[in-house]
């Protein structure tokens, strides 16, 4: 007999194949062109546009959005582009509701804002998919910059120094270039190898050689990049994953929610993916309910998201929440994990409640046990590198405004610098930034 | 990226975009923000005879028509020329001009119709520095009572004298701006030519009243309770001006003659339509007023990736392209034949179609129980009102039957030959027309 949703442990092939290729499909469906124009024609072309101002990358919205009304697909792509070059992922997974969209004057004025994610997507789509790369690199310069991250903030410096004609060499540890957005983003938002095909594409600029397999610290070292290049760009993003560091960690089926992710990701038949029965997920921000809303789309019975604190403390947004709950996933808030209980194999969780008092977080006293077959601890990322050279804030690198570490002729950018929020297009933003500044620098 | 430079009249401007004169243009503050947002010239709000300056309302001057979401489609107002000093205008139109040699600045002039005010303000004007002049014979308000504007571009031989008196008494080429309030827009035109014109401009606004506000029994804009005809203008006009600019470049006399076109002008389309039917360059003034200057940008790159894939090389290239294909009716091919279709994959079911065709044409669109609606071929005139009231773009598609098929309407075979209504059976006076 196949496996059921309800069938104990963790297993594979709970739904059959066709309902997970539906689950798995785009989150938000492509606009086709009648709802593009219908879309495009609400935009205001507002003065000073506060949509802009809200996209950490500042996107002429009301330019694109008028390119798209007139017709001018292309023109409405490159728009977006000049701005930022992963404009194609961002408009899958921005959290559009708490970034242009939330500020749109349309969201204030009748609670529905223009949909800018989905217009961005039209236009950068319909561009990439005709194969044409919109930019075209200056003469070259001669001058050499490594990058060091293959992530989203690495791309979009290299693209960038590419475009003013310098040579660029990215490594990157691992075996496929594109960072999270290869291996984290959850997959009903980048279908059908976006990412893949997004690196190809933005390296059309030329002038960017891509190392993979260099892992900053082991076959490659930062005081001997510096020599031999003119400058270094670090976009290392957040390679270790915190630890839950209670009793029972180390059970079976207890494994941390990047990991299951970037499983996932990597999987070429979804359906052989093992997943609980009854999954709980540890934690509050977007991998949390990334790692949820995916184990409820691989077949669990029942998903609960266990957040320490209230619900709106946590990291992930509204839109995200209610996205979790109406894929059928519980959030329950004030629980703070003590011990996981199993006999081998995880069975429950132990969690004490908490309540918010003038002294901060404390426990109510009272406990909770959650049954739970599979655990995925989403509880943050920290920075792995380990480089006595760099000064840090808390556990992240410091930076300048634009990019500038303590060590001269290094720059960063991405979730491993201090300041920012840890998306995609802050990252893409301060890459890009990180770029001008070396230009301006070794150009100077 | 194509090159959109432009020469008018040996004038060159980075584009072909111009602002039109009127408040966009009224000074030097507004000018110089056009400049740094990429418009290529401008034409500098009217300018009349030196002493007390025009006064203007102090109420509303504008009254608008909207489209669906409060798109603004007209614009009407009663707007009188420049109300500032001549000399702070002269002032401020050279230290723009000096600031931006490589943008067109045109400087339009309305003074009353004596050669005497005419040669008193011509000096002044060139001595600026500015690279033309534009006559204003079109404001269809305020200054005609007065005998300028509109009451100069009405009667053709003002026209001839006045152009002429600017061409003998200053170098700068003469532009004239043609007021669309007239039967002919053809006699002011070639009046133009022949008092010497290097070119004419059009349209300027229409004769308007936008509307009434019901409670007060006042046109709008009201002012203390009346209100006044004012010149209308934005996208809605932009048909009549097209017809105007093909007249023009279609007449024997005036055909060739220069256009700067104007009216309606809100995107790089419209720019490109007005170009392809002979203008050599466009100049908007509402599109600037509704949505700021800002929108020069995307008429840039409208205009140039269209270029791009046309391989158009420059603005040239396309310039009057379709004039020889504006003709008269009687020359329209009666054996090309088209039949309406509905593309069922993008209907939506409104059956807008249906009541436009059911109700007011020729009964030619089915409705059945699942509201699927389909073209009767026996019936449909192919007269494109569907395709006009359907809300889905290319939904509704005009096809061209081949040579050869049978038409089911007229029961006749579609002739690949061409055949026209003056050689028409149907036509009693077939050999005298044409
Ligand atoms: C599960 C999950 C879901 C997310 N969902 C969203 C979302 O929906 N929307 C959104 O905006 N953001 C989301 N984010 C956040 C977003 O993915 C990150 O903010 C973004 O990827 C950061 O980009 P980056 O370039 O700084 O780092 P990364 O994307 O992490 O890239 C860093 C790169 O550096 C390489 N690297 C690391 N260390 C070394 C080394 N020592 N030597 C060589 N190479 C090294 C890595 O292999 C990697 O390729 C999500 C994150 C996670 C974990
Ligand atoms: C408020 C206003 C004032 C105008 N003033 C002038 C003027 O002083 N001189 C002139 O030649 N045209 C004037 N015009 C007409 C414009 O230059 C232009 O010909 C007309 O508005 C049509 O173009 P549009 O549809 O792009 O607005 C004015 C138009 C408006 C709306
Ligand atoms: S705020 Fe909204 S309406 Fe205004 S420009 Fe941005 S998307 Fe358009
Ligand atoms: S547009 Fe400016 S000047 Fe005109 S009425 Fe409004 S606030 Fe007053
Ligand atoms: S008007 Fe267009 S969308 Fe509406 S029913 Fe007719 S064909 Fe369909």
């Amino acid at each position: 007999m196949p496996n059921t949703v309800s069938s104990p442990g963790v297993l594979s092939g709970r739904l059959p194949a066709s309902k997970v290729t539906k689950n798995f499909s785009d989150l938000h469906e492509p606009f086709r062109n009648h709802e593009a124009s219908v879309a495009a024609d609400r935009c205001y072309f507002c003065y000073d546009a506060p949509c802009i101002t809200a996209c950490p990358t500042a996107i002429d919205i009301p330019l694109f959005i008028r390119q798209i009304q007139t017709n001018t697909i292309d023109a409405a792509a490159k728009t977006i582009f000049e701005q930022n070059i992963l404009g194609g992922m961002c408009a899958r997974v921005c959290p559009t509701e708490t970034l242009c969209e939330e500020s749109c004057v349309r969201e204030v004025a009748e609670g529905k804002p223009v949909e800018i994610g989905r217009l961005q997507r039209f236009a950068t789509d319909s561009l990439m998919k005709s194969g044409i790369h919109p930019f075209s690199r200056e003469n070259s310069t001669g001058k050499k910059i490594a990058v060091i991250g293959a992530g989203p903030a690495g791309l979009a410096c290299a693209h960038r120094l590419a475009m003013y004609g310098h040579d660029v060499i990215i490594y990157d540890s691992k075996e496929k270039a594109g960072g999270l957005n290869e291996f984290g983003i959850a997959a009903y938002k980048s279908t059908d190898e976006f990412a893949a095909k997004e690196v190809e594409w933005l390296l059309e600029i030329g002038g960017i050689d891509l190392q993979l397999g260099f892992e900053l610290g082991k076959n490659i070292h930062l005081n001997e990049l510096v020599k031999q290049f003119d400058s270094v760009f670090l976009g290392l993003g957040l390679g270790a994953v915190n630890n839950l560091r209670v009793n029972g960690d180390d059970l079976e089926n207890v494994s941390d929610a990047v990991q299951f992710i970037s499983g996932l990701r990597q999987s070429d038949d979804l359906t052989s993916l093992e997943v609980g029965r009854e999954v709980l997920v540890i934690g509050g921000g977007m991998t949390a309910v990334d790692a949820a809303v995916q184990s409820k789309l691989l077949g669990a019975e029942t998903v609960t998201i266990a957040y320490r604190r209230s619900k709106d403390k946590m990291g992930a947004s509204t839109f995200e929440q209610e996205l979790a709950t109406s894929n059928g996933v519980v959030i329950r808030e004030n629980l703070n994990p003590k011990s996981i209980i199993g006999n081998g194999k995880v069975s429950s969780v132990e969690f004490e409640k908490t309540q918010q008092t003038s002294e901060g977080l404390t426990s109510t006293g009272e406990a909770v046990m959650i049954a739970a077959d599979q655990v995925l601890v989403a509880i943050g990322q920290a920075l792995s590198v380990d480089e006595e050279r760099l000064e840090f804030v808390g556990n992240k690198i410091n930076v300048s405004s634009s990019g500038r570490t303590s060590c001269s002729g290094v720059w960063a950018g991405g979730d491993c610098v201090s300041g920012g929020e840890d998306l995609t297009v802050t990252a893409v933003a301060q890459g890009r930034d990180a770029a001008e500044d070396i230009n301006l620098s070794i150009m100077g | 990226m194509a090159n959109l430079s432009s020469e008018f009249l040996g004038i060159k401007s980075p584009n072909p975009f111009w602002l039109a004169s009127a408040p966009p243009t009224d000074k030097e503050y507004n000018v110089r923000r056009a400049f740094d947002a990429g418009w290529g010239g401008v034409v500098w709000k009217t300018l009349g005879e030196d002493g007390p300056p025009i006064v203007n309302v102090n109420g509303p001057r504008y009254g608008a028509l909207y489209g669906a979401d409060r798109r603004l489609l007209g614009l009407n107002n009663i707007e009188l020329i420049t109300d500032r000093p001549l000399d702070l205008n002269l002032q401020e139109i050279k230290t723009v001009k000096r600031d931006y040699p490589d943008r067109a600045m045109i400087v339009s002039i309305m003074v009353p119709c004596e050669e005497g005010a005419w040669k008193s303000i011509l000096p002044k004007v060139e001595e600026t520095g500015a690279d033309g002049i534009e006559l204003n014979f079109g404001c269809p308000h305020g200054m005609s009572e007065r005998g300028m504007g509109a009451a100069v571009g009405q009667v053709p031989k003002y026209i001839e004298m006045v152009a002429r008196w600017c061409k003998q008494n200053t170098r700068m080429p003469v532009i004239v701006k043609l007021t669309p309030n007239i039967t002919d827009i053809r006699y002011p035109a070639r009046a133009a030519l022949k008092g010497g014109a290097d070119a004419v401009s059009l349209i300027n606004t229409i004769a308007s009243i936008i509307s009434v506000n019901l409670d007060t029994m006042s046109p709008e804009p009201s002012i203390d309770g009346k209100g006044s005809h004012g010149g209308y203008c934005g996208p809605a006009v932009k048909p009549i001006a097209l017809n105007m600019i093909a007249q023009i470049g279609n007449d024997i006399e005036t055909g060739g003659l220069p256009i700067s076109g104007i009216g309606g002008i809100t995107n790089w389309r419209d720019a490109a339509e007005y170009m392809s039917l002979g203008c050599g360059n466009v100049q908007v003034c509402t599109a600037a007023m509704t949505y700021g200057f800002k929108i020069v940008e995307e008429m840039k790159s409208g205009m140039s990736d269209w270029m791009d894939e046309k391989g158009y090389t420059s603005v040239s290239d396309f310039i009057g392209s379709a004039l020889p294909n504006v003709t008269e009716w009687q020359h329209l091919n009666l054996n090309y034949v088209a039949k309406a279709k509905i593309d069922q994959d993008s209907c939506i079911k409104c059956g807008r179609c249906y009541a436009a065709c059911e109700d007011t044409s020729h009964q030619a669109i089915s409705i059945n129980d699942d509201r699927m609606f389909e073209v009767i071929n026996e019936e449909c005139v192919a007269c494109n009102l569907c395709v006009d009231v359907c809300p889905v773009e290319n939904c509704i598609t005009m096809e061209p039957m081949k040579p050869g098929e049978l038409d089911t309407r007229t029961g006749k075979i579609v002739l690949d030959e061409y055949a026209n209504w003056t050689t028409h059976p149907n036509n009693s006076g077939a050999c005298v027309i044409d």
